[in-house]
């Protein structure tokens, strides 16, 4: 019957496939445009006169003696100090996925067994704890920072990411957790397991996708920040989003508006390659949600 | 599950979430009730070959000491939130004695800082929500129709705008649409006029954030959409087929019924998120036509001369009180539906 249900005119196709290309045209180009203009110098990549220039990198020629130039991605990494930005984000990425996936799945894992009343009541606030924007977060942070002394350092950084994505790690793990069967911990426990025992040895290893998944957004939050980062860590301490900003806030006057554009694709090429390999993931992870609703 | 297993499981969680999402509104709240020290100014003759003349000077000694008595600055009670910058009663109340027309009373409120944000903020998060639902909705409609062999690459094709954090979004697009940019120079070219510059005009610059806001949120909407099409039951569409119905009625009166939660919880999602609309404004460097309530925060927590923890406090609590006020439907749905299971 399969065949039935999924015969479609002509028409319907020709229409169905253009629209595709559309739609990737508009996702994928502006990327594929930058990342290609990142090996030009500026008088290409904006081009007063004609943005062909940007294509067959006229000025870059002029200018370098070559087709492609590795200039700004040499400054910026070196001279701009990326390099210092690049290690502080995978510090933050790796701590905050980390301890966020321990914190998580211990919570979320409670959530799932829980019989009483109040877990509905933990996961509204959760609920209402996402809903919060990070801005006004980090204005009643700020203040006691200063004051404790804590503000501009790395840990209170990864600390605070961590809290704030865990309304969103609780919610899904629970959503995962909810989905493998109680009688397999409620067999380990009669077997005489401890509650964490049975979580350890027997959920764990059936968890793994859900985890996976769970890890892909925290990840992602924590490399994507810039409220939280932008504004808790000093100049010294910056990961790559707050960098590239003040690189804009900077440099634009400096007259070398091209290591913005360098940063924006190194920061942006490894996310798309952890997103490429984990994809499924991904999408598991954001229906979840919305299948449930 | 046991109460105790449970409180050690999940405390760790519990003790992140109450001190850095939950005391934080209080701090917020708590500031926001405070004003900063004002800078002591004392009077100094300061001469030059010219003469001597008299003139004002910060105090930095008795600032300093006055700050480190009393850092978190005196106490103001709601005056924060009067004052011109947030909700502005006086001002309001003048130009409602004042006016000559209602129209001119509403340009008035909306030269006001915070009317002006909140204008902002809404327009963005109410037009940007239906045309991600649509679009994202036709997106995942024509995707599914596709071979399974060249589906994957598609979907990661499709989903590159949401990755992105926003400020990198919003930068890439920025630089093309930029009027030296391949975009901006082409639309030139088309209209023929050599100083048009989306930067230029607020309306054009509106539309710009906007269209941002629909290219980073629809791969979420379409996402979401794609799954729920996964679900939809195949036998009311082969009996319908069997009816006759043509492929526009199949999907009009059984997939959309069937996905019609999804669209609520997209549409949801979608307006917590764009309320917080903050990094695009900085990516289009669009600060001067277009600010948000986010903006106005950041703005004053990014101040030179002294952070105003006080300003940034009330626009917070204003802000969450506008998120609740988003939130109440849904909060509503979840605890009707909790009493149903019970």
């Amino acid at each position: 019957m399969e065949s039935k249900v999924n015969k479609y005119s002509y028409q319907l196709k020709l229409f169905n496939t253009l629209f595709i290309i559309f739609w990737l045209l508009i996702s994928i180009f502006p990327f594929v445009w930058t990342f290609w203009g990142s090996f030009k110098v500026k008088a290409d990549f904006f081009s007063r006169s004609d943005w062909w220039n940007a294509i067959y990198g006229l000025n870059t020629i002029i200018e370098t003696g070559g087709r492609y130039t590795f200039e700004a991605y040499i400054n910026s990494w070196i001279e701009g100090e990326f390099w210092r930005a690049a290690r502080n984000t995978l510090i933050v990425t790796v701590s905050v996925t980390t301890i966020s996936l321990f914190l998580g799945t211990l919570g979320a894992y409670a959530l799932s067994r829980s019989t009483y009343k109040y877990t509905f009541w933990i996961l509204i606030a959760a609920l209402v704890f996402r809903a919060m924007p990070h801005i006004t977060l980090v204005s009643g942070y700020l203040f006691p920072f200063f004051q404790l002394k804590i503000w501009g350092i790395l840990p209170t950084t990864i600390i605070v990411l961590v809290a704030i994505n865990q309304p969103f790690t609780l919610w899904l793990l629970y959503s995962f957790f909810k989905t493998v069967p109680k009688e397999l911990d409620e067999s380990a426990l009669i077997d005489g397991c401890s509650y964490f025992q049975a979580f350890r040895h027997i959920i764990m290893p059936v968890m793994w996708p859900g985890v996976i998944t769970a890890g892909l957004f925290s990840l992602m939050l924590a490399y994507n920040d810039f409220t939280v980062t932008a504004l808790l860590l000093n100049q010294q301490n910056y990961t790559m989003v707050p960098k590239i900003n003040a690189f804009l806030g900077t440099v634009e006057h400096g007259g070398n508006y091209m290591w913005a554009v360098a940063s924006v694709v190194s920061a942006t090429a490894p996310l798309f390659m952890i997103v490429m390999f984990f994809q499924r993931n991904l999408i598991s992870g954001l229906t979840t949600g919305a299948i449930k609703g | 599950m046991p109460h105790k297993t449970f409180f050690w499981f999940f405390f760790p969680s519990g003790l992140a979430m109450l001190l850095f999402i939950g005391l934080p509104i209080f701090s917020s709240l708590f500031q926001s009730l405070h004003i900063e020290t004002q800078q002591i100014l004392i009077e100094v003759e300061t001469c030059d070959p010219f003469g001597c003349e008299m003139e004002m000077q910060v105090d930095q000694d008795a600032t300093s000491k006055l700050r480190d008595e009393k850092p978190m600055g005196k106490f103001n009670g709601l005056g924060t939130y009067k004052d011109r910058n947030h909700l502005a009663f006086s001002e309001l109340g003048e130009a409602w004695g004042q006016k000559t027309s209602f129209k001119n009373f509403i340009s008035t409120l909306l030269n006001l800082p915070f009317y002006k944000a909140l204008l902002f903020t809404l327009t963005f998060c109410f037009t940007v929500t239906p045309f991600v639902i649509v679009l994202g909705f036709f997106v995942a409609l024509s995707l599914n129709v596709l071979s399974k062999s060249i589906k994957g690459p598609l979907i990661f094709g499709s989903i590159l705008p949401m990755i992105v954090t926003p400020l990198i979004g919003s930068l890439v697009l920025f630089w093309m649409i930029d009027a030296q940019g391949i975009l901006g120079a082409s639309l030139q070219f088309i209209f023929d006029d050599p100083n048009l510059s989306l930067k230029s005009s607020k309306n054009l610059t509106w539309m710009m954030l906007i269209i941002y806001g629909i290219w980073h949120n629809t791969p979420f909407a379409f996402i979401v959409f794609y799954a729920g099409l996964q679900t939809v039951p195949q036998d009311p569409v082969e009996a319908a087929i069997i009816d006759g119905a043509s492929r526009s009625q199949r999907v009009r009166f059984i997939v959309l019924p069937h996905l019609y939660p999804v669209a609520t919880f997209i549409a949801l999602i979608c307006l917590m998120d764009n309320f917080r609309v903050l990094e695009p404004i900085l990516g289009f460097s669009a600060e001067g036509v277009a600010q948000s309530l986010s903006w106005m925060i950041y703005q004053d927590l990014r101040n030179e001369t002294q952070m105003l923890f006080g300003s940034a406090g009330a626009t917070s609590m204003l802000t969450i009180i506008g998120v609740g006020i988003l939130l109440t439907p849904v909060l509503l749905r979840t605890w009707k539906e909790f009493k149903t299971e019970r």
